[in-house]
Order: structure tokens, then sequence, then C-alpha cells
């Protein structure tokens, strides 16, 4: 009988270790579904783990999740985009120096139809106020990730207040930009997006990008290192070498060289 | 219609074409639910037999306690499993946390009831039948349950295909321990919820379909083994 | 083979029995010697089936106490064949060596007694097939193999012989002789008067959970003292 439970467990940690230890270098990082979506660690990681030997395993997670991965210790890097959240957590001392890597946009993403007209505009601001003055249909992220953020800010600077102004045609989706870009294509409302994901999105319907090119609509990037002195086994001399390959002139330029049908997805900016 | 027509078309393509990155998806995602399944049977049948044969206190309230556990969200086991495995948790030193082994374990803990359950159920309708002559014969009741567990076998493998069923299907569980790191803990139902995500539906639906495929064939070999198992033994 | 201490007489003192909860026997005083064939005889719903069982260990007194032989607890060396035959899903073969192997009978002499029992009720040739698959006689007759296969002190038997065919059950009836005969103490119950007449040496009435009557057969056929056996000879006559 016992005998029997020791070929079990032995089969148990067999099974586990088995596809885990297999890798030798690797990281874990946590960064956000715009980035995977978009397909830029497609890109992008083979051309590290080339360079350096290292493999990457990216955890994709809406922003405020992979903050709390990182919190956690779960990770070895955090790579999202939302500054404000992400000097938070160094302040907190979970994170150890915030390095700004590249930005990329947002688009206000609409039916062709337009109810609001707002297609053509260069102002973000405006374009909103109007959505919300003709009641026409909004599809929201709602799930305190930096897009989310990004968002709630633009309503807030539009003068808009949303909470006492919010009615059936605001719908909280409390999902990942994907889902919310469905959701919004089989409502035909207007979204707000990444540039990277709308471009690798295939369920379009008839939604078009309305309004681009507003600096305000900027989406900055950042990384970091998780503090090893919270959580020590965080592996940090292979975490900061992602990072530092990711603001080297070869970790840009091949950020750069990203493209979908043509189009630069994301720009990098490491340097100012 | 035209999406369904597309990802019929799609998932024959996956299939013969046998994309490697698909072939280790597939792989991968069988030796997750097999495992948790091979565990959560070790877990469940015993137990479902000595609560079916055994007397003791509160053994109606565990009855019930159990079968309301075949009903456990998936993502809520993900969740308490996460918390668990996290390095700020109490088992993070073990570092399983988005790795195939938090899988198994998520897993087994979801299907571990339904087996114990089921188990219980169909042991106990055989004790019935047979509580009396395993009595005269002198069989305590650890030889009772063991024999009964045995004597019940075809009706028991179908427990294990449900259990397994369960598990590869299942994706709340799965996505939170396991993360859905490409290349490691990516599993169908995960890479299916990832493509839908995307908006690529045809692909998403293509991948279901073979999916599916893959869960039939499984039954399909199950069923003639019980039939030719069946034949040699009765 | 080992020994073990026997089980009998097994005495019953002032004892009831209520399973699940619904009294059934009151107030039995018993002694059950070996070598006999005794055939509860009564009523349906006397408890000649609850009496059965709790001689045999299945159904603990409510009341009273019970003894087999110097034992308290029910010993080894019993067994019993319902009405209907109770296999497992394997082989002919297999079931008698599981039942043996309860009994602590193992390695080179299994073999042999599993054939010799076989052959005893005619069953040898149907050895590998799986049990479950037997017709219904068959099946009894492989509770028997498996009752001459155990060798036991006390054989209990309820109702052995009613669900099959008058020639199974003729079969059935030579085999339980030939237990005897060999050594092993009968206790049986039947409704099958000309059965009884032809099996017991000894008769035990029960009547509404009593024993109205213990004498041996030939008297009890021929002269019944207690007006409830002559009520119960004269309905079964009708």
């Amino acid at each position: 009988m016992t005998r029997r439970h020791l070929l079990a467990l032995a089969l148990l940690a067999l099974a586990i270790a088995v596809p885990a230890g297999a890798q030798d270098k690797f990281i874990t990082v946590a960064s956000t579904t715009s980035t995977e979506q978009s397909g830029l660690f497609g890109h992008l990681l083979p051309i590290f783990e080339k360079d350096t030997g290292i493999t990457v395993r990216v955890v994709a997670l809406g922003t405020g999740q992979a903050l709390d991965v990182a919190r956690r210790g779960d990770a070895d890097v955090a790579f999202v985009h939302d500054t404000a959240a992400e000097e938070k957590l160094v302040a907190e001392g979970y994170g150890v120096k915030r390095f700004p890597v590249m930005y990329n946009d947002f688009v206000l993403v609409g039916p062709k139809g337009d109810p609001a007209k707002v297609a053509g505009g260069k102002d973000i601001l405006a374009a909103l106020a109007k959505i919300q003055a003709a009641q026409a249909p909004f599809a929201s992220r709602g799930d305190k990730s930096g897009t989310h953020a990004a968002e709630l800010r633009y309503w807030k600077d539009a003068g808009v207040d949303l909470e006492a102004k919010k009615g059936a045609w605001y719908r909280d989706t409390g999902s990942g930009m994907g889902p919310t870009l469905n959701t919004a294509s089989s409502m035909n409302a207007y979204v707000l997006a990444d540039r990277g994901t709308w471009l690798a999105f295939k369920n379009r319907g008839d939604l078009e990008i309305l309004v681009e090119g507003d600096k305000r609509l900027f989406n900055q990037y950042g990384a970091m290192l998780v503090n090893p002195a919270k959580h020590p086994h965080v592996k940090a001399a292979l975490g900061q070498q992602f990072i530092d390959w990711l603001v080297s002139p070869r970790g840009q330029a091949v950020i750069a060289a990203y493209k979908i049908g043509g189009e630069q997805l994301f720009f990098p900016n490491a340097n100012g | 219609m035209n999406t369904v027509s597309e990802s019929l078309a799609l998932a024959v393509g996956l299939v013969t074409h046998a994309d490697p990155n698909l072939v280790d998806i597939v792989m991968l995602s069988l030796q997750v639910s097999l495992t948790a399944t091979f565990f959560a049977a070790y877990i469940g049948l015993p137990l479902g037999a000595a609560i079916a044969v055994g007397r003791f206190p509160g053994r109606d309230a565990l009855i019930v306690v159990l079968n309301a556990m075949m009903g456990l969200p998936p993502v809520v086991v993900g969740l308490v499993v996460y918390l668990l495995l996290s390095r700020s948790g109490p088992l993070g030193s073990y570092g399983l946390l988005f790795t195939p082994g938090a899988m198994v374990i998520a897993q087994t803990i979801l299907i571990a009831p339904i087996i114990a359950a089921l188990t219980r159920q169909i042991v106990a309708d055989a004790w019935l039948e047979y509580s009396e002559q395993l009595t005269s014969l002198g069989a305590s009741t650890y030889r009772a349950a063991t024999t009964l567990l045995w004597d019940t076998r075809f009706s028991l493998a179908t427990v294990l295909l449900a259990g397994f069923g369960r598990a590869i299907a299942e994706v709340g569980a799965v996505m939170i321990v396991g993360g859905n790191i490409n290349g490691v803990t990516r599993v169908m139902t995960t890479t299916i919820a990832l493509e839908t995500s995307k908006g690529d539906l045809p692909l998403a639906l293509a991948l279901g379909l073979v999916l599916i495929a893959i869960v039939v064939l499984v039954n399909a070999i199950a069923q003639m083994t019980r039939g030719w198992a069946k034949a040699r033994f009765g | 083979m080992a020994e073990r201490a026997t089980g009998l007489p097994i005495k019953l003192m002032k004892v009831a029995a209520a399973p699940g909860g619904v009294p059934v026997l009151g107030d039995i005083d018993l002694t059950l010697v070996a070598g006999g064939r005794t055939v509860l005889l009564g009523p349906n719903g006397a408890g000649k089936s609850t009496l059965l069982r709790v001689l045999h260990g299945l159904i603990p007194p409510s009341a009273g106490s019970i003894a087999w032989g110097e034992a308290t607890t029910k010993p080894r060396g019993q067994a019993m064949v319902f009405q209907r035959p109770v296999m497992l899903r394997r082989s002919a073969y297999e079931n008698i060596r599981y039942a043996l192997d309860l009994a602590g009978v193992r390695g080179d002499e299994v073999d042999d007694r599993i054939a010799e029992a076989l052959d005893e009720v005619g069953l040898l040739a149907l050895s590998a097939r799986p049990a479950r698959v037997l017709s219904g006689g068959e099946q009894q007759k492989l509770a028997f193999a498996r009752v001459w296969a155990l060798r036991p002190e006390v054989l209990f038997l309820d109702e052995p012989t009613a669900s099959l065919d008058p020639a199974a059950a003729r079969s059935v009836e030579k085999i339980i002789v030939d237990i005897h005969e060999r050594g092993t103490t009968i206790v049986m119950t039947t409704h099958n008067l000309v059965q009884a007449k032809r099996m017991a040496d000894d008769v035990l009435f029960l009547h509404a959970g009593r024993i109205t009557e213990r004498t041996p057969a030939w008297e009890f056929f021929t002269m019944p003292r207690s007006i409830e056996a002559v009520n119960f000879l004269e309905g079964e006559r009708i």
C-alpha cells in the first residue's frame, strides 16, 4: 500500500517538474494584453533571446492585474502603460526604477455612420463631448487597464461628469481590448483603442478610425524591475538585462521596426 | 453561417498540416488534463467508496458538501490556487505559479469532487446489492470498498471520462494560474479565448472544433477499451 | 489449514431485533447445536429472514445477547446463501477464489478446492465464464459451489430454491444434503412445505416475531402443538 503511494507521489513530482523545468535561463514579464495582442512580443522576444540566450515568459493581463502580479513578486519585470500607477509602485518600494521605453497612441474608433459627427477631428476631448451629448453608444473597457485609465482622464478633461451622465449609451464591458472591440463592433459603438490592437483586430464590422493624432492620445509604456529587496527570489540580473536591452539602441530599433501592414505601431522614446 | 464553414475549413487545414505550434498546445492540454484526472481519481475513487460504505457521524452533511462541490466555478478555483501559489502566498516558495504544475493542481482540485461524488453514488448503489453477501463472506469495510470499486469499474470509467471532460474544457482556472504564456502554459481553451479576444473568430472556432474532436477521440478510445475489457473479463 | 474456534452452539437469550427501526422479533430464546438440519417455518412477516440474519450476525440484536460458541462476535466459518445469488463481475472461478481469500485460504490448495467445488455442482466447464452471464439457476449453483469450497461450520439459507425451476431446485436440494453430510450444520427458511418435509430434521415455527414451537420435524408435521402452527399447516394445505 505504501509503495503505491510513493509511486503516485513520484509521478506527481515528475508531471510537475518535467514541463516546468524544461527551460534554462528565463524571466517572467507581466505585461499588458495590448502589447501581446498587437504582436509586438512575437516580433521582439525571439530577437532578444538570440541576442542574450534568455527566454521571456510573458503573462499578458490588464495593467491593473499586471502591476498586482509585480507587487506580489510573481513576475521579475513589469512592462505596462500607466505612468502614474507605475510610479506609485516604485514609490511603494515594489519597483526598482521606471524606464520609459516607447509610446503608441490611442485612436477613437467608431461606426461608419458616425451619429455623433466626430470623424476627421483632431481633438479627442471635443469628440468625446459630442458623443456624450448625442448619447451615441460607447464601449468602455472598465477594467482598470492603462487604456481605461486614459479614457477616464479624457472624459474628465472634456468636462464630462461620467458618473452623472452615464446612461444606456455608455457600455462598461469590464474586459480586455479585444473583447471590448468585439462588443463595439456588434453594437456599432464608439470605442477608444490602442492602435496596435486595432491594427491586429480582425472583427471590425462597420468600425473605422475616426479621430487620431491628438497629442493627448499618446500612450507611454514603461518597464521596471520588481524589487529584489521585497522579493529576494526575483531574477534581478536577468530582468534588468531585459530592461537594459529594451532601452538600448538595439532594442529601440527592433521596436521601431515592428510594423503591421506597413504601419509602425510603437515609437521608441527611451531617451526622451 | 459563413464563419462556421470558414472555421470548418480552417479546422481541417489545421489538423492536416499539423502546425507544430498547435501540436504543442494540444499535447500540453492533454498532458495537463490527463494528469489532473489521474490525481483526482487517486483521491476521489477511494474517498467516494469510503463514504459510500462507511458509517460515521456527519456523513450526510459530507455527502451534501461533496455534491455541492461538483459545481465549483473554475475561475474561483483558479483564483484560490493563484493566491496560494503566488510568491506572496503560503506556498510561493515552490515557484509553481505560471507553470503547467499549477494548472494540474487547479484542475485536480476542480474535478476531484466530481469523481468522488459520482463514485460515492455508484458504489452506494452497488453496496445496496452486495452488502449482505460481502459481510457474510467476512469482508472488512476496507475490503468491501476496494472490491466494489473494481466491480463497478465500467461505470467508474464513465466517471473518469466526465472528470477529464470537465478538466480539458475549462478555461477559468488554467488561465489564472497558468497565465497563458506562449509556449509554456498555453492550452487549447486559453488559446481559443485569446484568439476570440483578438477578434479572430474563425480561428477561435476552428480551434474549438479541434478540441471537440480530440475529446470525442478520447471517449471513443475509452469506449473501445471498455468493450474489449468487458468481453474478456465480464 | 488454521484451526478456528468453533462458533457453535449459537445461543440467543431474550433477543429482540428491529432492523431499520421496525420491531420484528421479540423475546427469542434459542440454542442451535451442531449437526442438524433446522428449517424455519412461519407465515409471511413472521420474522424468519430476520432471525436467520441475526443468527448469522448480519443484524445486531436490539435487546438481549447472542453468543457463538465462546465468542460474542460473529466468528468465521459461517456462510449464507440468499434467494438471489450475488456474484462479482468476474469469472466463476474468481468468485470462489475471492471467497476463499477472504476466509484466509490461499496458495496451492485453492485451485483444487475450486475445481472440486465447481465439479460438485456441475459447473466445471463454466469455470472461466464471467459469472454474471450465467443463468439464474447456474448462478445459484455457483453460490453453492462457493459454499462447498469454503467448508463452513454453519450454512444459513434464505429461500434458496424460491427463484429456481423444479429441476434446478431438486439439484440444489441434493447439494445441500451433500454439504450437510460433509459436516456443516444447516439452518434454512422455505415456503415450500413439501421441501421442508424432505429436508428438515428439526422445525422452528415462528409467528409474529416469536418462536411458537420447536420440535423434531416428523412431530411438527403430524402433531403440531400450537394453534398458530395448526392454522399455518391448514392454510398451506388449502
